[in-house]
């Protein structure tokens, strides 16, 4: 308990001493605060030690949430939801239950055997990557708690409703037939998450920061670094003559398309969106790219080949496409 | 000899779970037989949900996350 309180008080010290310190580190270089370097430096400095600070206090919570639900835990809660009641449940479990992409096949297949029906497997794994709390830290890093917690909802009423929608649509055939084949064969639940004390959960917490922020600050770094150059050079005009709130109908499904074949993660994606925003790119437009570049994946869809066929992967990814897009319109449309 | 099965996709954990294994044996001189798991149809029959999942003489024992080296030390301390 010591341990946790020291920490918080000095991450609260820490993140109060960002701005102060970003300008002095400026001023002692010999670069003029007023000129687009200068802009650029004091961005980065503040930037970076900011974002990483949220970053790595966000991640611990969540990695000692994660010993709390484990996926067989969350399985056991979502057998037999009906429709709807269980889309909203599997849609808010995707946030606080550990995902990770290499495992997303698996957990299809167990939460299939174990009951729980497709649309509401479908609004988990549409959520779980998604709604994830790298996207979210570093959302609330950039843009505040607004835009975070817009992100939040809006990504939980696309996997609410898509998964609604493949539920209704009764595509159970589509699955592969070895994957029906399995649906109702024995399945085993292993650990038990719940035996774990204090001292343990903390080490998770710490064990999730090391993976976690070990792996992705080189990313934001990048991802700063570059924003910082768009913020210190590009002209105003240019993106938002693009993107911006004037932009052609066609921008939003445009930046959905474009997002597809990227696979990066949120760490990697999250600057540059925040350099496009500086500059006037309207949100709905931006969200909607960042939505599809971390939801909707080619190599996803290829890992997912293995147990859907082709119509319900494409029907998936239509119905998820369709619900940013949404967002995207309904965002431009709002702010 | 104990027969060691690691589960998994072949994502990065798993490649860090099976190396584990090995150093692990390697240092305390056990022989031990390790085999990949990686078609989803074969970690499916397992019952395993989330990876790397570890099965030791056909018996799952750990799963949804590299194991810590004491788990590993543990396991074979029984070999």
């Amino acid at each position: 308990m010591a341990f946790l309180v020291l920490a918080a008080m000095l991450w609260f010290s820490a993140y109060e001493t960002l701005i102060p310190l970003s300008e002095t580190l400026v001023a002692v270089l010999p670069v003029d605060r007023a000129s687009h370097l200068g802009g650029a430096l004091q961005f980065f400095f503040y930037d970076t030690p900011k974002v990483l600070l949220l970053l790595t206090g966000i991640v611990f919570v969540m990695g000692v949430v994660h010993t709390f639900v484990s996926p067989e835990r969350t399985r056991a809660m979502l057998s037999g939801k009906r429709l709807g009641v269980g889309n909203v449940m599997s849609a808010s479990l995707g946030i606080v239950t550990p995902f990770c992409s290499c495992s997303a096949v698996p957990l299809f297949i167990g939460f299939l055997q174990a009951g729980v029906p497709l649309g509401v497997t479908f609004s988990f794994l549409i959520s779980a990557p998604m709604v994830n709390e790298v996207a979210l830290a570093l959302l609330l890093g950039m843009f505040g708690w607004k835009v975070a917690a817009l992100y939040l909802v809006l990504g939980l009423a696309v996997a609410i409703a898509a998964g609604v929608v493949i539920g209704k649509l009764g595509m159970e055939d589509h699955l592969e037939d070895w994957v029906r084949d399995m649906q109702y064969s024995q399945a085993t639940s292993v650990g038990d998450v719940s035996a774990l004390h204090w001292g343990e959960r903390i080490d998770s917490g710490v064990s999730h920061v090391r993976s976690i922020v070990g792996k992705v600050w080189p990313y934001i770094i990048a991802g700063i670094a570059l924003g910082a150059g768009i913020h210190g050079y590009v002209p105003e005009d240019f993106m938002a003559s693009i993107t911006g709130k004037d932009a052609p109908w066609w921008s939003v499904p445009a930046a959905i398309a474009i997002g597809v074949p990227i696979y990066a993660n949120a760490a990697g994606i999250i600057p540059i969106v925040e350099a496009l925003m500086d500059k006037g790119a309207a949100l709905g437009t931006v969200l909607a790219f960042m939505m599809s570049v971390i939801a909707l994946s080619a190599p996803e869809m290829i890992i997912l080949r293995k147990v859907l066929k082709p119509r319900l992967i494409a029907t998936f990814a239509g119905v998820v496409a369709l619900g940013i897009l949404l967002v995207g319109y309904v965002f431009n449309a709002v702010l | 000899m104990m027969n060691i099965q690691v589960l998994g996709t072949g994502c990065a954990n798993c490649k860090n779970t099976v190396k584990l294994f090995e150093e692990v044996a390697r240092v305390r001189g056990v022989t031990i037989q390790l085999a990949k798991v990686e078609e989803i149809k074969d970690i499916m029959k397992f019952g395993v949900m989330s990876t790397p999942g570890v099965v030791i003489d056909g018996k799952v024992v750990h799963a949804g996350g590299v194991p810590t080296r004491e788990k590993v030390e543990q396991w074979l301390a029984g070999a």
